[in-house]
């Protein structure tokens, strides 16, 4: 990305334009998201504020790391998140190569892709109820068919031990945005790379491994590791969709955190610092990971 | 096969809708009937006080919080995009962080101040936690489309004798135009969205449409929680399709619906 940096004669000292310009989103960051985390970190280790001060203690930590039930929620969050993304990243790089292929329809079907983006995910929860639970629109047409006599018969596809329904809303949601960054991707002159490699010999196997992987994977590794952030930080489906028990990280610490009795709240905070630092490793990997690939 | 295709991702994308469209006009819905007696009782739930206060805080917050954000984050987006400066790199990170990292799991650990300050339980709580996931958002967005901006149009303006103020109407806006918008557009669809801050600092008593929403769900009348997603969902939709044409996956605008 080329700065069109320019040496423009103003009234304000440049350093100055650009702090007062920065200053508002800065504060913002600063002091609503970097001292939120400061703060969930120090009132895991025992600081409450406004409160008369104990020493600090890694007793929250203790205790969530010898809990089978938070062990249970962390491996619960992560199988929803891997297999969200995953099948999020599979299907939506299917939809994009599907509609490059079009021709007179391509338009109206990338349209179709952004029906569902804008829908929030508590509403994308509703329609997953009401697709799949046992007595939903699913398990009606199956029993048309004969397949099933009662909602009991049915699988149980939402609040399941697994994650289904979870996943279910997730996949909806997110194949059609990993479609259109993807989609996009594609759309950038790759047609005519293909072309030039087929006209100079290239095998589809070559064409795929030289010119429509190297163009696709960026796309697709930026789009994923958004896909997976969100899932694994995300409130409202799993509570939507899941169980009560074991609930995912985000669920467990919002639990912990209206609990009445105060002692529970440092336990709230050590699994919001806990997701919080699942997700930044998980970038963080991503980021050496890509910068390795492309080395 | 082309046309397997086809109607394959059609179904995958619309069949979920149809539930929903379903219960929001039954009746009498009972299990094994794939179709409902059809009643108006869900529609007419959407004229009662308690939905029309929920769309007026909804739009009041969302309004707000697309006003104020875009406001901060287009200045942080004019620094990023137009100056070279010590640091930049890491205000750019500092900025892709909230974006990242689940934004529940850091207001827990402010909550006490909004108590402490006032703020909780009010709308103004409700807007400034709101900003958190927004005002990122809106300055990547802003910094890619101040990059793509000529400054020498601008110097050409003040060399021509335009003001500051001719300068940022007739120059600077309708250059930025379509990216201001765009994150405007966003900035509004993730607090329309937002559930979990809301609850957290609105205390329940800050009734936003998605509040209204979870409670429909947890009382179990589905065709009430049907109705209104309908109305939740409608204002989404039509602004995206008005403004698709903006919309092109490669501007880093598309971010926001892997927020929403």
């Amino acid at each position: 990305m080329a700065l069109g940096v320019a040496t423009r004669p103003s009234r304000l000292p440049r350093g100055l334009r650009v702090a007062l310009l920065l200053a508002p989103a800065l504060t913002v960051v600063v002091v609503l998201f970097g001292g939120g985390f400061v703060q969930a970190v120090a009132q895991s280790i025992g600081y409450q504020p406004f409160l008369p001060a104990r020493g600090p203690s890694l007793d929250a930590y203790r205790t969530v790391w010898a809990d089978p039930a938070v062990r249970a929620s962390v491996g619960i969050t992560l199988r929803v998140a891997t297999v969200s993304t995953l099948a999020a990243a599979v299907l939506g790089v299917a939809a994009a190569l599907f509609v490059r292929s079009l021709c007179r329809t391509r338009r109206a079907f990338a349209a179709l892709l952004q029906v569902t983006l804008p829908l929030p995910h508590a509403v994308a929860a509703l329609a997953m109820i009401l697709l799949l639970s046992q007595s939903g629109a699913l398990s009606r047409a199956v029993s048309t068919l004969g397949w099933v006599d009662a909602p009991v018969d049915f699988p149980v596809l939402t609040q399941d031990a697994f994650g289904w329904g979870i996943i279910a809303s997730y996949v909806w949601k997110e194949a059609p945005f990993v479609a259109v960054v993807v989609l996009a991707a594609l759309s950038s002159g790759v047609a005519e790379l293909e072309d030039a490699a087929r006209a100079l010999g290239a095998s589809a196997w070559q064409r795929l491994r030289h010119v429509l992987v190297p163009v696709l994977a960026p796309a697709l590794g930026a789009a994923s590791v958004l896909v997976f952030a969100f899932t694994l930080g995300s409130y409202e489906v799993p509570f939507l969709l899941g169980r009560p028990f074991p609930a995912t990280l985000p669920v467990v610490a919002y639990q912990q955190f209206r609990d009445p009795d105060l002692a529970a709240r440092p336990l709230a905070m050590a699994i919001a610092v806990l997701t919080t630092l699942l997700v930044g490793a998980c970038a963080v990997a991503y980021l050496a990971l890509s910068d390795r690939l492309r080395r | 096969m082309r046309r397997l295709g086809a109607g394959v991702l059609v179904a995958f994308l619309l069949v979920p809708l149809l539930p929903l469209l379903l219960w929001a006009v039954a009746g009498d819905f009972r299990y094994p009937a794939v179709m409902p007696a059809f009643s108006d009782r869900g529609l007419r739930l959407l004229g009662e006080p308690a939905v029309r206060s929920a769309v007026g805080t909804s739009l009041l917050i969302a309004l707000t919080v697309a006003v104020l954000a875009t406001l901060i984050g287009a200045a942080a987006g004019r620094a990023i995009g137009l100056y070279a400066f010590p640091g930049r790199r890491g205000v750019q990170l500092l900025l892709l962080a909230p974006v990242i990292v689940p934004t529940l799991a850091v207001t827990l650990g402010i909550q006490v101040y909004f108590i402490r300050y006032g703020l909780a339980d009010s709308v103004a709580g409700v807007v400034l936690v709101q900003l958190i996931p927004t005002v990122p958002y809106v300055s990547l967005v802003m910094a890619a489309s101040f990059a793509g901006l000529d400054v020498d149009i601008e110097d050409a303006g003040r060399v021509l004798g335009a003001g500051p103020v001719r300068r940022l109407v007739h120059v600077t806006l309708p250059a930025v135009a379509p990216g201001l918008a765009v994150a405007a557009l966003f900035a509004f669809l993730i607090s329309w969205s937002e559930y979990i801050l809301t609850l957290l600092i609105g205390g329940g008593t800050v009734r936003t449409l998605p509040l209204l929403l979870f409670a429909l769900i947890g009382s179990a009348d589905l065709t009430a929680a049907a109705a209104l997603s309908l109305v939740i969902a409608a204002p989404p939709v039509l602004l995206v399709g008005l403004t698709a044409r903006f919309l092109t996956g490669a501007s880093p605008a598309v971010v926001g619906f892997g927020r929403l």
